[in-house]
């Protein structure tokens, strides 16, 4: 079998106590949650650290706090997510997104901090040492070139979280922790858009929740495209979330995309559909023009110009259920299983 | 060597065509079964290799110095160590177990580290200096034939052609002419991988007797022992190959692996265990599996349906080694006419060496990809004229008792049954073309062998030995060469011996696939094993249960061929108050006899034709299936939805229903893993800017196959007509099926949309493209566009059986 490389394994107990052995083992240390994206990274030799800091003995990751909104400890696991009553009774596309992350056995490991941390994805990059010497490596790990793109300045690899473009439509923030104190941000200010440099966090801040506004008055659904219904990472992924009067005339709203670019990428949903209604015809306008903003690249499954062409079907899909309708027979044919429905 | 046994008519079986448990079942299912990779040795040593990271090159030099001095290392190995080539064909030893001068594909292996632990050995396989010089890739057939030089191999047809042949079953121009209608169709099936659960593991050590025992995952321990001879420069007699367990090969484990070599060769040297395993990566660079094929078909009917002949032309992307491809090549034409009715026929075919990782046999075996032209072909025949698909079809099957143009001879044949079922399951008749926009029923048949008529080594030997061993404690033990991938041999050797005897199945101690213990079988391939082991199994039972019959009978007081085996007990004749117990009677036999063994083989019917190449192709049966599958074509997206398929296929008889069924549903499966997704893709880097050529998706994740979620409910008939080349009549079922599967659902797609995907795999965005033409009024398909100049070699002519042929080859004319 693949091996893992020699690293030393810290198991502290605390956030605090986490924080500090990261800051005194600089940017070699990583942290380890669920370990589903980082152990076999670590076999691919993508990340090397020679220290793990594991999080699954911290006290207080796992827990789910109501008050204003919902807050959810970064050491839920996707199963645990998925099944808390608060998530699919009010956050509809959090438990639709997290319900279709990879694979009964990984969402049981998979933490929810770790699905939106997760490592961007590429089709020349998620391989081997040794395939990736064959093409004398890229520039996201041990190389010069992007070989997606060989003129790019930068890495195009792709944000391939499913929860992360969820949790931005429902309004998410992130508490980052570290020796020096907490800071809370947006989680669409987690992100840049650069395959390397992916995330905003420091090397030395512990991702310990996801705060969640409340979620009166708000409806929303989380479509997935893949290849397979039972495993695979998104080549699309759209979340949706409308805030409509009682009479149907829109009042705020969220669209993000994911997989099509190196971070989730948010449409002006607001200012396309404040006022509306959502008509067959708005759907269909809006799915348009937030399509425009995917640009996907050659490094996933799926052939590139026809992911860009179905976009906005998988909005329109999004759109369709926040709007009430019954999608359980499309549901059905896209995920190949039913999910919770939309709330 | 006797006939074989002709299926007795016995009124009732006490196993056969029982649903019963697997005699392997229960280890399976508890975990208890011990693969290769369970395998633990006191003092074992681990091995990996080191694989070159360049699609084509010369190699230098090899460094080996750091890695020997790393802590840990017992022996590192380098082509140095292994002067002998191997190929699992006579035509085709072009493979070294560690590459001597040249490596021709991302992955083949240069040196091998032999280490106190896998960390160690990987560890050590970094400290290993090579130095290659780059040679031009050759990445494509198409490359390959335009450019001879750099040749990949030193031997072959010309050029980088591995495989060149032509054979021609009458005039087929002449036929074309004449015909009502030709129709011209260009197909490409992508190649695709086996994707065994099990990667491949080997254990080599040294008995206590000083011999070499290697246990290994492989469906072929017979080939391999021989290629392991020749290799290691040992006599055969000293080594002793025992094929674990395979969890599952498809075809993949058929191949002798560097691997095996590498290890037996290094516990030799060292006096220690050393085992191997193959991490998923590695299995796609052994890989063996389906070839990239195009095809041309030019095909003449008359204006009611029927076929005059066909011009068939393949060109198959081979991969960097020989292998199994002579065959492979033969294969892509030879099993056309077993089908449908077909005048004359001709083929020509061509397999193109490139710096890919070496193609092989995969379930069905060269076969599946001209089903797929010939079978979507016909359906556009039938749109074209107006007929029924099913229907124009089933008045142009096959007889049975019959021979093809190219001196086949088929035997048994129910795919008019199998048609007929598919149809009637399927409410063909009343729902196709009314289930609504966007949804289609497609239909698709097939042929399959049952069994190689020919070993890839040239002999004049039993293809399958079976040796019975019989004691007075009752115990009943059956040893055969014969291998278990997971396709149920086991079982199907005890049922057969356990009817044969009239006792229970779980009273057969079933000893399989060990060259040291057991009498050789050919191997798991070509679906070849319960006929050819089951016939041999019936021979070896009637020669025990001659003794057993022959003491009883005096026993009882009655004549011994009135004595009956029944449910462990053996009977006077009809009278059902005479009887003793079948452990009884073994001791009455060993008594008057001494000990009760006999040995039982099989060699399949010499082959009608007898022209050069008539070898490939004659089996002593055939299997026909009959598919519909119906799909579901999102016409915003082109997603495809399956939700249901239906297959009947003709087994001639079931022997274990279940194992028949999960084979035939298994088939379908791995079938329509292979229409819908499943791709042995590469990708090449810019010229420019690097000569990389790599495997797309080597890996479980990104490699796509089908998961149970995406699987759609199967309807599967089993017809049963006995075969009498068979044991009780049965024939195979782990390949067939799986033919017409993929035409199947591109005429489903058709039918749902009006569109033809010319190629496999079929995929949303195919169907989008070709919507989107259809929308612009172009010609609504998508597929391949040109067939490339192939130097076929003059053909082969042989005029057919009702042309007043002989089955020879007609030289210097074709017939008027």
């Amino acid at each position: 079998m693949m091996r893992l490389p020699w690293f030393k394994y810290c198991a502290p107990r605390s956030v605090e106590e986490a924080a500090r052995i990261l800051a005194g083992e600089g940017p070699r240390a990583m942290l380890i949650a669920g370990g589903t994206d980082l152990v076999p990274n670590m076999k691919r030799r993508h990340q090397e650290p020679a220290t793990l800091v594991a999080l699954r003995g911290v006290e207080g990751l796992k827990r789910i706090a109501n008050g204003a909104g919902l807050t959810l400890g970064a050491g839920l696991t996707l199963t645990e997510v998925v099944e808390a009553p608060q998530v699919r009774g009010h956050y509809a596309a959090l438990a639709q997104a997290a319900v279709q992350v990879a694979t009964p056995h990984l969402r049981n490991m998979g933490t929810l901090g770790g699905n939106v941390c997760l490592d961007t994805r590429c089709t020349y990059y998620n391989q081997s040492y040794e395939w990736r010497k064959a093409i004398d490596f890229c520039m996201k790990k041990d190389g010069e070139t992007c070989w997606v793109a060989t003129a790019s300045k930068r890495c195009v690899a792709v944000s391939s979280t499913d929860t992360a473009p969820a949790l931005i439509a429902l309004g998410a923030k992130v508490r980052l922790v570290s020796a020096g104190g907490e800071r809370e941000i947006a989680l669409t200010d987690l992100y840049n858009n650069d395959g390397m440099v992916y995330l905003t966090r420091r090397p030395d801040e512990i991702l310990t929740a996801i705060v969640l506004p409340p979620a009166a008055g708000w409806k929303s659904a989380y479509w997935k495209l893949r290849r397979r219904g039972a495993f695979d990472f998104p080549v699309l992924g759209v979340a949706a979330a409308v805030r409509a009067a009682p009479d149907g005339t829109i009042e705020d709203a969220r669209i993000v995309l994911g997989a099509v670019a190196s971070r989730p990428i948010v449409a002006k949903a607001r200012e396309l559909l404040a006022g509306e209604r959502l008509t067959d015809d708005v759907i269909e306008e809006v799915a348009a023009k937030v399509a425009s903003r995917a640009k996907p690249m050659d490094n996933t499954d799926l052939e590139i110009y026809w992911r860009k062409e179905v976009v906005p079907a998988f909005v329109g899909y999004a759109l369709r259920e926040v709007r009430g309708d019954d999608m359980r027979a499309t549901r059905l044919r896209i995920a190949r299983q039913a999910l919770p429905p939309a709330s | 060597m006797n006939a074989p046994e002709k299926p007795r008519q016995k009124a009732r079986f006490d196993t056969i065509g029982k649903a019963r448990r697997r005699v392997d079942g229960r280890a399976k299912a508890i975990g208890q079964q011990r693969f290769a990779d369970d395998l633990v040795l006191p003092r074992m040593l681990h091995a990996k290799l080191l694989r070159s990271p360049h699609p084509h090159a010369t190699v230098e030099s090899v460094d080996v110095s750091r890695a020997q001095a790393h802590r840990g290392v017992h022996l590192v190995l380098t082509g140095a160590e292994f002067p002998v080539p191997y190929g699992i064909m006579p035509v085709s030893q072009d493979e070294y177990p560690l590459a001597r001068e040249r490596v021709r594909l991302v992955g083949d292996p240069v040196a091998a580290v032999i280490a106190v632990d896998e960390q160690t050995a990987t560890e050590a396989l970094r400290l290993i200096e090579v130095k290659y010089r780059l040679l031009p890739t050759i990445a494509s057939p198409e490359e390959g034939l335009a450019h001879p030089e750099p040749r990949i191999h030193d031997y072959g047809e010309q050029g980088n052609i591995h495989r060149n042949q032509a054979y021609e079953f009458g005039d087929v121009e002449e036929a074309l002419a004449r015909s009502d209608h030709v129709f011209e169709d260009l197909f490409f099936y992508e190649g695709n991988t086996h994707l065994p659960m099990e990667q491949q593991a080997s254990l080599a050590s040294i008995e206590g007797d000083g011999k070499l025992l290697l246990q290994t995952s492989t469906q072929n321990p017979h080939y391999l022992h021989r290629q392991l001879a020749r290799v290691l420069q040992l006599p055969a007699a000293h080594i002793r190959v025992i094929a674990t367990a395979n969890g599952g090969g498809f075809g993949g484990k058929c191949d002798p692996g560097n691997h095996e070599f590498v290890v037996s060769k290094a516990a030799l040297m060292l006096g220690r265990p050393v085992k191997i395993c193959l991490t998923r990566e590695e299995v796609f660079y052994q890989h063996r599996g389906r070839h990239p094929v195009l095809m041309k078909f030019r095909t003449g009917v008359t204006k009611d349906g029927r076929l005059t002949a066909i011009h068939l032309q393949t060109l198959l992307d081979g991969g960097a080694y020989g292998s199994h491809g002579p065959a492979s090549t033969f294969y892509t034409g030879v099993l056309t006419p077993v089908t449908y009715e077909l005048p004359r026929f001709k083929f020509e075919a061509c397999r193109v060496f490139t710096n890919k990782p070496a193609c092989g046999p995969k379930r069905g075996h060269g076969t599946p990809q001209p089903r797929f032209g010939q079978e979507v072909q016909l359906d556009k025949i039938a749109h074209t004229l107006g007929l029924d698909p099913a229907e124009m079809r089933l008045r142009m099957v096959t007889k049975p008792d019959s021979l093809t143009a190219s001196w086949l001879r088929i035997g048994s044949n129910g795919l008019a049954e199998c048609i007929e079922k598919a149809v009637e399951m399927s409410g063909w008749k009343t729902r196709r073309g009314k289930l609504g926009p966007g949804r289609g029923l497609g239909l698709a048949c097939s042929a399959y062998m049952c069994g190689a008529g020919v070993s890839i080594y040239w002999n004049k030997l039993p293809h399958s030995a079976v040796q019975l061993l019989l004691d007075r404690s009752g115990q009943v033990t059956v040893y055969c060469g014969a291998t278990e991938i997971g396709q149920g041999s086991d079982d199907v050797l005890a049922a057969l011996t356990a009817e044969a005897l009239g006792i229970d199945p779980v009273n057969v101690r079933v000893v399989t696939g060990d060259t040291g213990i057991t009498p050789i079988d050919l191997g798991s391939y070509s679906s070849r094993v319960t006929i050819m082991m089951g016939n041999a199994a019936l021979q070896a039972a009637s020669r025990v249960r001659d003794l057993l019959a022959a003491a009883a009978a005096e026993a009882l007081e009655t004549l011994p061929d009135r004595v009956v085996f029944s449910q462990d007990r053996v009977f006077a004749g009809e009278d059902s108050g005479k009887s003793m117990t079948f452990v009884e009677a073994i001791a009455a036999a060993e008594g008057k006899f001494g000990t009760i063994a006999s040995v039982g083989s099989y060699a399949p019917p010499k082959p009608p034709g007898r022209y050069k190449g008539a070898g490939v192709g004659p089996s002593p049966a055939y299997t026909f299936s009959a598919c519909v599958v119906e799909t579901e074509v999102d016409p915003v997206t082109g997603w495809i939805t399956v939700p249901k398929i239906w297959i009947a296929h003709d087994i001639g008889r079931a022997l274990n229903p279940v194992l028949a069924r999960g084979q035939v549903i298994g088939s379908v499966y791995m079938g329509l893993g292979e229409a819908l997704m499943e791709e042995q893709a590469f990708r090449r880097l810019p010229p420019k800017l690097s000569g990389a050529l790599v495997h797309r998706n080597p890996s479980m994740l990104d490699y796509k196959s089908l998961t149970s979620l995406d699987m759609p409910e199967v309807e599967v008939a089993l017809i049963e007509d006995p075969d009498p080349n068979c044991p009780y009549g049965a024939k195979e079922a782990g390949q067939g099926p799986l033919l017409p599967v993929m035409p199947a659902l591109a005429n489903a797609i058709h039918d749902a949309v009006g569109v033809r995907i010319d190629e496999v795999p079929i995929t949303p965005d195919k169907v989008l493209a070709a919507l989107a033409k259809k929308a612009k009024g172009e010609a609504p398909r998508v597929g391949p566009e040109r067939f490339p100049a192939v130097p076929y070699p003059e053909p082969t002519f042989v005029l057919p059986p009702w042309e007043g042929g002989d089955g020879n080859e007609l030289k210097g004319r074709k017939a008027a």
